[in-house]
């Protein structure tokens, strides 16, 4: 027996099932009748579609439907806009299968139904589509897309300007005007995407006697995919189910409102009568699932003769894809996150969000923020250099101290609410992992390094994050007749813990062992509000919920208890999972005896029912105070007042290799802060993953697209994620700074990780190459960028 | 060809020993060993992430080797001796020790991968039973398999403590597969 308290660094609760090939994720499900789909998806970048002929794939002997645009019915409507802001005044999103033109490569067509994968993927190559090709716009500079003369994605879409989202503070002239240093720099981060172990899929079952929808979804939010399949079809909300089975990793490119397939498997299943299963292939996730990173900064830094910050402009384009699904998100994250634990007394951000010919983008970990961190680092690093300061010294000049908070930054945050800062410890933070990393004694050891021939560079990166977005997320509490304690919330689960940590939050209020606490999550039958996991939200949003729930169940089990005893509330305490009359532990009664006496069934059931009734006082009709509901149970919502700001300083150091341009971390130091820790273990492993994807997206991770727009390195041969051998230890440490706007005090974890990478890696490998002049304002980077950082500078 | 001008497909009966198991089944000669595993046998334990070679999560040992299952078609493994996820712990239930320290060390997640670390390590282990292994040569050991969530810090301390413990003598580093007939 494990006691799950809160803050115990517990092995999780769900392990076996993954361990022993049990677990259910969506291409597991497999159903009587089963039919299975397939999607072409458009060759081209910018085409029209002139005609599309299905008659051959529709004769193919077992080949039940093939769908077009012309055939969506009830889903023939653009697909939804997620979050409209007013600054998207040109909010464009796809057809569930083109009409008319394709914008991207991958976008899809025609989707075919067969009696198995095969045969449906035989059927694609019958279906005749006659494109005509029309302008792409080009790769590389992203700028060219907005120029005079650039093709347009949306003929009605002027310069290919989807949204223009301003902020400001302060008078950012006047702060520039009297600065004693003003520094500019331009930095870019390219595309890359989650990459989600496992691709998307989906099932869908419809029940014609029922009129009953079922989905299985490898969703991160089948709270709205049911919602939303409930007003396309027509269907009454409680006759549809989602559930998001167990979800093979999502880090954002799981949480649309819809991809095609979500909409096009439950069409064909209530047309065919038949269950439809689709699952994607890792080619069509590379092209047709939304990528992320993709921005250009112009930046400039004004500073006064101390280094301190009076303020900062930064112009960036932001690369949304052909369509702009999920609003402007991403771009306006940047915005209000790029500051970081910095002062700005005026800042000024100015963001351009540009339609391409690329796949549509969303939220991948990070949602904006590397991109943001990289050109504040950046250019606070550069202006270091140029005052000769030492870089870290800049930060410490700068940072809101820890007295400050509430700290408003005066920007919209993406829940349309203040960017607050609720609490931290920035000075605190950088000190210790600068202890962590040891960066007193780093400049002798890079000395030393030098002069045998070999190049060490040391980077660090700050950065906030704010975490635990509303509006809210709601849990159900019950316990069962033996005691067991069951929890339903409608924040899913794609490996994150929550069976473990969630039932912590539980077991932690009812002081029962963890093992008595059963987690599920994204099932709309068991719990059917909420929006999902995203945003680093579910332990703070749901985790709250839970913990209020918890509560309410505990108080009820005391009213029960009082009742049925007839023992003061004041007089009892829930110990050991037994509520029991203070000082007279003997009398009392389990929680397991306490639900069957608040469930009207009469004592059939459970293991403690048939003494009960003599245990009770005699009294008069049924075991409960008049007016209560029976049942040991609650249901609670928490909605947040606004974001909690979690944060970290990482750094870094690596040895560049002068002859190859391999890089290789040496050490690698995490210092983190998400309020009050519910499971170490947990977020150490969240973390981890975060640096790996950031260790990624600085060497390895880039999409590369051809002037023809077409994706080139749409494989794991050519898309390189890094292996174990990629990824150094990490040492993890945490500061913790309670969140304030949260009974639990906790900020959310699960982004943290990859944020600050690629802005530490810039700096270690520019200190690397110092000799050199090395200056490096993009990421990724790969072995022949870095030697040219070494022998363009060698002579 | 036939009449749509696309190949004709050819079916084949194969035989094949699953975790112990003995199996006959019909295939099409395109049908992949990961497909014949997870669909027809339905032991979906083995997962596809990448469908060509490169993820590791599809890996099975046949006849004794650590196999990527998306690179080969079932008709190849008719004869063969297959160990999948499901048959790595005891008929018992009880955890094989890769299991049980890949739960004591955090080494997985949302374990998708995880299978096809368990079944890469499982061959690994019982060819390099050398309690001595560096993180380098563990890491080295697992550079075929992607995993996503995990950073490889939980997996790679997971290694190292089923190591110790091959050093203390109490775990043989594979279990022998008990042999049972299935049909």
């Amino acid at each position: 027996m494990t006691t799950g308290v809160p803050g115990a660094a517990l092995v999780r609760q769900e392990d076996r099932r993954f361990l022993t090939g049990a677990a259910t994720y969506v291409d597991d499900i497999d159903l009587p009748d089963m039919l299975h789909a397939a999607i072409l998806r458009s060759p081209y970048a910018h085409a029209r579609i002139r005609s599309i002929d299905v008659s051959r794939a529709a004769a193919l002997d077992g080949v039940s439907a093939v769908l077009t645009y012309a055939d969506l019915g009830p889903v023939s409507q653009p697909l939804p806009l997620l979050i409209p802001h007013p600054a998207l005044t040109q909010p464009r999103t796809q057809y569930a299968l083109a009409k008319d033109v394709v914008r991207y490569a991958g976008e899809a067509v025609a989707m075919v139904v067969a009696s198995d994968r095969y045969i449906a993927e035989d059927a694609l190559e019958l279906i005749d589509v006659d494109y005509e090709p029309l302008p792409v716009i080009s790769p590389g500079d992203l700028g060219a897309a907005i120029a005079p003369g650039a093709p347009l994605v949306h003929a009605d879409v002027p310069s290919n300007i989807a949204a223009h989202l301003v902020q400001r503070v302060g008078d950012i002239d006047a702060a520039f005007a009297r600065a004693a240093h003003v520094f500019q720099r331009r930095v870019l981060l390219e595309r890359s995407a989650s990459q989600p172990l496992e691709t998307r899929g989906v099932v869908a079952r419809f029940d014609s006697f029922e009129r009953s929808l079922t989905v299985w979804d490898s969703t991160q939010g089948p709270i709205s995919i049911r919602n939303g399949l409930a007003v396309l079809f027509g269907l009454p909300r409680d006759k549809v189910r989602v559930t998001a089975p167990d979800v093979g990793g999502g880090f954002g490119v799981k949480i649309m409102l819809f991809y095609p397939e979500e909409v096009l498997v439950p069409l064909a299943a209530m047309r065919l009568g038949r269950p439809v299963k689709w699952i994607e292939d890792r080619r069509e996730h590379m092209t047709a699932s939304n990528h992320e990173r993709g921005q250009v900064h112009d930046i400039s830094i004004a500073l006064d003769a101390d280094g301190r910050i009076l303020g900062l402009r930064d112009v960036f384009l932001h690369d949304t894809g052909a369509y702009c699904p999920y609003g402007i998100i991403v771009p306006q994250i940047t915005s209000c996150q790029l500051p970081g634990p910095y002062k700005l007394p005026a800042y000024y951000s100015d963001a351009i969000v540009v339609y391409t010919n690329r796949t549509p983008v969303s939220p991948y970990r990070g949602a904006g923020r590397p991109h943001g961190v990289f050109a504040m680092e950046r250019i606070l690093d550069y202006a270091a250099d140029q005052l000769n300061m030492d870089r870290v010294e800049i930060r410490r000049r700068n940072f809101i101290q820890p007295d400050e908070f509430p700290y408003d930054l005066g920007l919209v945050f993406q829940d349309g609410l203040p960017t607050r800062y609720d609490s931290g410890d920035y000075p605190a933070g950088l000190e210790r992992a600068l202890e962590m990393i040891g960066y007193a004694q780093f400049r002798s050891e890079q000395r030393r390094a030098r002069e045998q021939g070999r190049y060490l560079g040391i980077g660090v990166g700050c950065y906030v994050e704010g975490t635990g977005i509303g509006p809210y997320e709601g849990a159900h509490i019950t316990i069962d007749n033996a005691g067991e304690i069951h929890v339903a919330t409608g924040a899913s689960t794609q490996g994150q813990g929550h069976e473990t940590s969630f039932a912590q939050i539980v077991a932690g209020e009812l002081d029962v062992p963890i093992e008595k606490v059963h987690v599920t999550t994204g099932d709309t039958q068991r719990f059917a509000w909420g929006t999902g996991t995203y945003a680093s939200r579910a332990l703070v949003v749901a985790g709250n919920a839970i913990g209020l729930a918890a509560k309410a169940v505990r108080e009820k089990a005391i009213k029960v208890a009082s009742y049925v005893l007839e023992v003061a509330p004041e007089d009892l305490e829930l110990v050991g999972g037994r509520v029991r009359v203070r000082g007279m532990p003997v009398r009392g009664l389990s929680l397991a005896a306490l639900s069957i006496a608040s469930n009207p069934i009469r004592y059939a059931y459970g293991a403690q029912a048939p003494d009960l009734p003599a245990t009770l006082p005699a009294r008069e009709g049924p075991p409960l105070p008049p007016g209560e509901e029976p049942g040991l149970e609650a249901t609670r919502y928490f909605s947040p007042q606004h974001a909690t700001f979690a944060s970290g300083v990482h750094a870094a150091i690596i040895e560049v290799d002068i002859q190859t341009g391999m890089v290789r971390v040496r050490k690698y130091a995490v210092l983190h802060d998400c309020g009050k820790l519910i499971n170490p273990l947990i977020v150490e492993g969240q973390v981890s993953g975060g640096v790996a994807q950031g260790i990624g997206g600085s060497f390895y991770e880039h999409l590369d697209y051809d002037e023809n727009g077409q994706l080139l390195n749409a494989s794991y041969m050519d898309f390189l994620i890094p292996y174990a051998s990629e990824v150094p230890h990490l040492e993890i440490d945490h500061i913790e700074t309670p969140s304030p706007i949260n009974p639990l005090g906790v900020k959310g974890a699960g982004e943290a990780g990859c944020i600050p990478v690629p802005a530490l890696m810039a700096a270690a490998i520019e200190d690397a190459l110092a000799p050199f002049g090395a200056v490096v304002d993009r990421m990724p980077l790969t072995p022949d960028d870095i030697l040219k950082l070494v022998i363009n500078n060698m002579r | 060809m036939s009449e749509s001008g696309l190949p004709q497909q050819e079916k084949r009966v194969i035989h094949m020993r699953v975790n112990g198991a003995a199996y006959e089944a019909e295939a099409e000669t395109r049908c992949l060993l990961s497909d014949f595993l997870r669909h027809t046998l339905r032991l979906t334990g083995t997962h596809v992430g990448c469908e060509h070679g490169v993820c590791g999560a599809c890996t099975v040992i046949f006849d004794g080797v650590p196999i990527r299952s998306c690179l080969m078609f079932a008709v190849q493994a008719d004869g063969g001796e297959i160990l999948t996820v499901e048959g790595l712990s005891e008929p018992d239930g009880a955890l094989h020790p890769l299991q049980q320290a890949f739960h004591d060390c955090h080494g997985l997640q949302c374990g998708f991968c995880t299978p096809g670390f368990l079944m890469a390590l499982y061959a690994f282990l019982r060819d390099n039973p050398d309690p001595d292994l560096s993180d380098e040569a563990i890491s080295e050991a697992i550079s075929g398999n992607l995993c996503r969530c995990t950073g490889y810090q939980g997996i790679i301390a997971a290694v190292r403590s089923v190591l110790t413990t091959m050093r203390a003598g109490r775990v043989q580093p594979s279990p022998v597969v008990e042999e049972e007939e299935r049909v």
